[in-house]
């Protein structure tokens, strides 16, 4: 590129022109669809003039709503490309059989499987989880926003910006070929020298500031900002099941940052703390990215058992059964999602007396869960069942849950772990609890909580087709994996020789192919439900006639919240207010204490980027300055004396005035 | 800052600290930074003058101490006690030693029958 060739080194590191995969046409071809894309979405911003909007409205908004609803959006749009991944898996174990050796080359299989596991956990569910939580739980607990608005923002664009490293590994370099842990030494500097483990490493870092400094927001929302009267025992379940998460996030997250440091230590450093040289051993890193992975699963189902909880209650017309053993399940899950780690590594060689103790504490935490699943089906016992979407959700998720929690514990007995570990069991099993638990749910939470986001309903027609494209799809895609477990196919193979196997790789590849009608059924149910917003509008701000403060305001919420902060004087407290028949407060509006918006976040997020790209390629001048910049910019970031205005009362007057307008030519 | 710092919680930043039961004050201060200082220098005289003939035990003692300034840090500088933040902070730091025991006795016990089992070579006394 340059004519000197150290100034090229310091300037663009180990990246070259080669890095850019010209000569791999699905890639090449995947290129362009994206950049056009792109381009489209950019021109047609830009034509509509939409960019000073977005700018001032959303990417600096410190709203917790609209911080949410952005989570929920990166967690979407990484959901279809992490699809994308699956569906090229199918395909190629569909047709790869014999001589026939599919489309994709093994070294290409191996970054897709990979990416479609990174992406899947860290940047499809953490963030749909987060958003939802970043939504509903203030609303919840009869807060105007939360405890740290502006480190919110801050955390979101984290976030982002370890996404968009995952997805610049597509175009610029390669992804790891690890596996989605990437457990040593096949990720160290002598197996993996190319740039893949890095932007692994780097992706997950940046992204783990995002998701941590989260976790110490909510949970410091949850623990000092509850509306007056309410006690822990008298939150909405879904806040506690945020509670329990967002401990786990604090308490576990450090523990993956610290295994990946060490890993990036022995990738850059030369040191030896995962080598089998000088006292180093591998085995350590699967112990400790366990010890995160594990409460990992319970951050992931524990705010959608939330989500379940407030669904079933509501269209069940019936208080929840058992709250309190729902609250203590939680917690108890909460602890012993610490002392089950090992039970992901039985065949590393730990010996019979460490497997029984956590094949036992392993089929120990089926025991609360089991106990949440006998509370929902008793709140519906007897209750007046309506089957909206969320409904439906609901119900399947019980269904798929057990069998694969059943198949769950089955893997938790070690011996039988020694025969089904690596095999497609294990995957159908941990989909099985994935899809049918978390994604099922958020999937119920998105339609539930899209009339209190948006001020409209979601388009029932197309929600139903997606949920029937998205649950037999999911059975016709997993089951086939279990039978070819049991007999004995490992996961992660770009290729087989065995012709008796194929027509289960077909049965799994139609699945997948239900399954994309259902994505697609639902962004049809987000365009028509936009189109026919008008009709589906929600004036009343209580749609499902729910039981939770976040249904006693409008729909969508003003920037406040609550005119006035609710107080509570027992669980289910829109429930109470509307049994005894609550009047909004009409006047004696205060001035409002809000915090202002701030670029620093989404600049903060972008140097960060640019600091983890250069450390990606070994570009040392351009990581340094970055650094620099980052350090910088936050410094001066606390010099912004700009942080808070007041919304005055005739501003909330008004507001307040347009509502009862609203809702008097409604009633 | 919140926006939501009206008048129901007693804890909010401008008046947080007046249910601690440690002051910050000078003294308190003072006594910490004292404490911290020798409970440093041990370590360091014991690595410098080689008080233990086996390395071991040296590290045991250090380990000890690191505990000791642990606490020391929470007492005097985040003034930490069973009542400070209406008991979270003792709620906290209760779940945050049970994780870190489960988590260093699980580990040390896991690579101990690891090593034993998988890496025989790394044990002296096995070696042909």
């Amino acid at each position: 590129m340059l004519a000197h060739p150290d100034l090229t080194k310091l300037i663009f590191g180990r990246l070259t022109l080669e890095a850019l995969p010209l000569h791999v046409p699905i890639v090449l071809g995947t290129f362009a669809v994206v950049a056009l894309g792109g381009l489209v979405l950019v021109g047609a911003l830009t034509y509509f003039k939409l960019w000073g909007y977005l700018w001032r409205e959303w990417f600096t908004s410190i709203d917790h709503k609209r911080i949410g609803i952005m989570y929920m959006i990166l967690g979407f749009v990484m959901l279809l490309r992490g699809f994308a991944d699956a569906v090229m898996m199918r395909a190629q174990q569909a047709i790869s059989f014999g001589d026939n050796m599919g489309y994709l080359p093994p070294e290409h299989y191996d970054q897709i499987f990979t990416a479609h596991g990174v992406i899947m956990i860290f940047f499809v569910a953490m963030p749909m989880v987060t958003g939802m939580m970043n939504f509903v739980m203030p609303l919840q607990i009869g807060a105007r926003d939360v405890a740290f608005p502006f480190l919110n923002n801050f955390s979101f664009w984290m976030t982002v910006a370890g996404a968009l490293l995952v997805m610049a590994s597509l175009f610029i370099g390669e992804f790891a070929r690890t596996g989605w842990l990437a457990y040593p030494p096949l990720s160290d500097i002598v197996s993996s020298p190319d740039a893949g483990v890095d932007y692994y490493i780097w992706a997950l870092q940046i992204a783990g500031v995002g998701t941590l400094l989260s976790g110490i927001n909510l949970l410091v929302t949850i623990v000092k900002m509850r509306a007056p009267g309410m006690t822990l025992m008298r939150m909405p379940v879904f806040t506690w099941t945020a509670l329990c998460t967002n401990v786990l996030i604090v308490a576990a997250f450090p523990v993956l940052t610290a295994a990946l440091a060490l890993l990036a230590l022995d990738r850059y450093a030369g040191t030896n703390f995962f080598t089998t040289e000088l006292g180093g051993n591998a085995m350590m890193y699967v112990n400790l990215i366990w010890i995160w992975g594990h409460p990992e699963v319970y951050i992931l189902v524990l705010p959608v058992f939330g989500i379940f909880s407030e669904v079933t209650a509501t269209f069940s017309r019936k208080p929840l059964f058992g709250y309190t053993s729902m609250v203590y399940a939680s917690v108890v899950i909460t602890v012993l999602s610490y002392l089950v780690w090992l039970h992901h590594f039985f065949t590393m060689g730990s010996g019979a007396s460490v497997n029984s103790f956590f094949g036992i504490t392993t089929m120990i935490i089926s025991i609360p869960t089991g106990a949440k699943i006998f509370n929902w089906l008793f709140t519906m016992y007897r209750g007046r069942v309506e089957f909206e979407v969320p409904m439906m959700w609901t119900v399947a998720f019980m269904v798929t849950f057990v069998i694969g929690g059943m198949t769950g514990v089955l893997l938790a007995v070690p011996p039988a772990d020694f025969s089904l570990h690596n095999s497609l069991f294990l995957i159908a099993h941990f989909h099985n609890v994935i899809i049918g638990g978390v994604v099922f749910g958020l999937f119920a939470g998105i339609y539930y909580w899209f009339p209190k986001a948006f001020g409209f309903r979601l388009e029932p027609f197309w929600g139903k087709c997606a949920f029937w494209f998205w649950v037999v799809g999911f059975y016709f895609a997993f089951m086939p994996l279990y039978m070819l477990g049991l007999m004995g196919v490992t996961r992660r193979l770009s290729h087989f020789n065995d012709p008796a196997l194929q027509i289960w790789f077909v049965a799994a590849a139609f699945g997948a192919f239900l399954i994309l009608l259902g994505i697609g059924s639902q962004i049809m149910q987000f365009a028509v439900s936009f189109k026919n917003r008008e009709a589906l509008r929600d004036v009343t701000g209580d749609p499902w006639n729910g039981r939770t403060l976040e249904w006693s305001t409008s729909s969508p919420p003003p920037k406040y919240n609550f005119a006035f902060t609710p107080l509570v004087h027992d669980h289910d407290a829109w429930w109470m207010m509307k049994k005894h028949r609550y009047q909004r407060p009409l006047d004696g509006f205060v001035p409002i204490h809000m915090p202002s918006n701030t670029g620093a976040g989404i600049i903060l997020a972008g140097l960060s980027f640019v600091f983890g790209f250069a450390m990606i390629w070994y570009m040392w001048l351009l990581a340094a300055v970055s650094f620099a910049a980052l350090l910088l910019t936050a410094i001066a970031h606390t010099f912004n004396y700009h942080r808070d205005y007041y919304l005055s009362a005739d501003e909330v007057r008004r507001v307040e005035a347009s509502r009862t307008e609203l809702l008097a030519r409604h009633v | 800052m919140s926006a939501h710092d009206d008048t129901q919680h007693g804890h909010d930043d401008a008046h947080g600290h007046d249910d601690l039961g440690i002051h910050a004050t000078f003294g308190g201060y003072m006594t910490g930074f004292v404490l911290a200082v020798i409970l440093t220098i041990i370590p360091f005289w014991v690595v410098m003058a080689k008080v233990f003939e086996k390395s071991s035990s040296a590290a045991v003692v250090i380990l000890g101490l690191a505990a000791v300034q642990i606490v020391v840090h929470m007492i005097y500088f985040l003034h930490m006690n069973t009542k400070s933040e209406g008991g979270w902070n003792m709620l906290a730091l209760v779940f945050t030693i049970v994780l870190v025991l489960i988590t260093l006795s699980g580990s040390i016990w896991i690579m101990y029958h690891l090593n034993d089992n998988m890496m025989p070579l790394m044990n002296p006394a096995n070696l042909p």
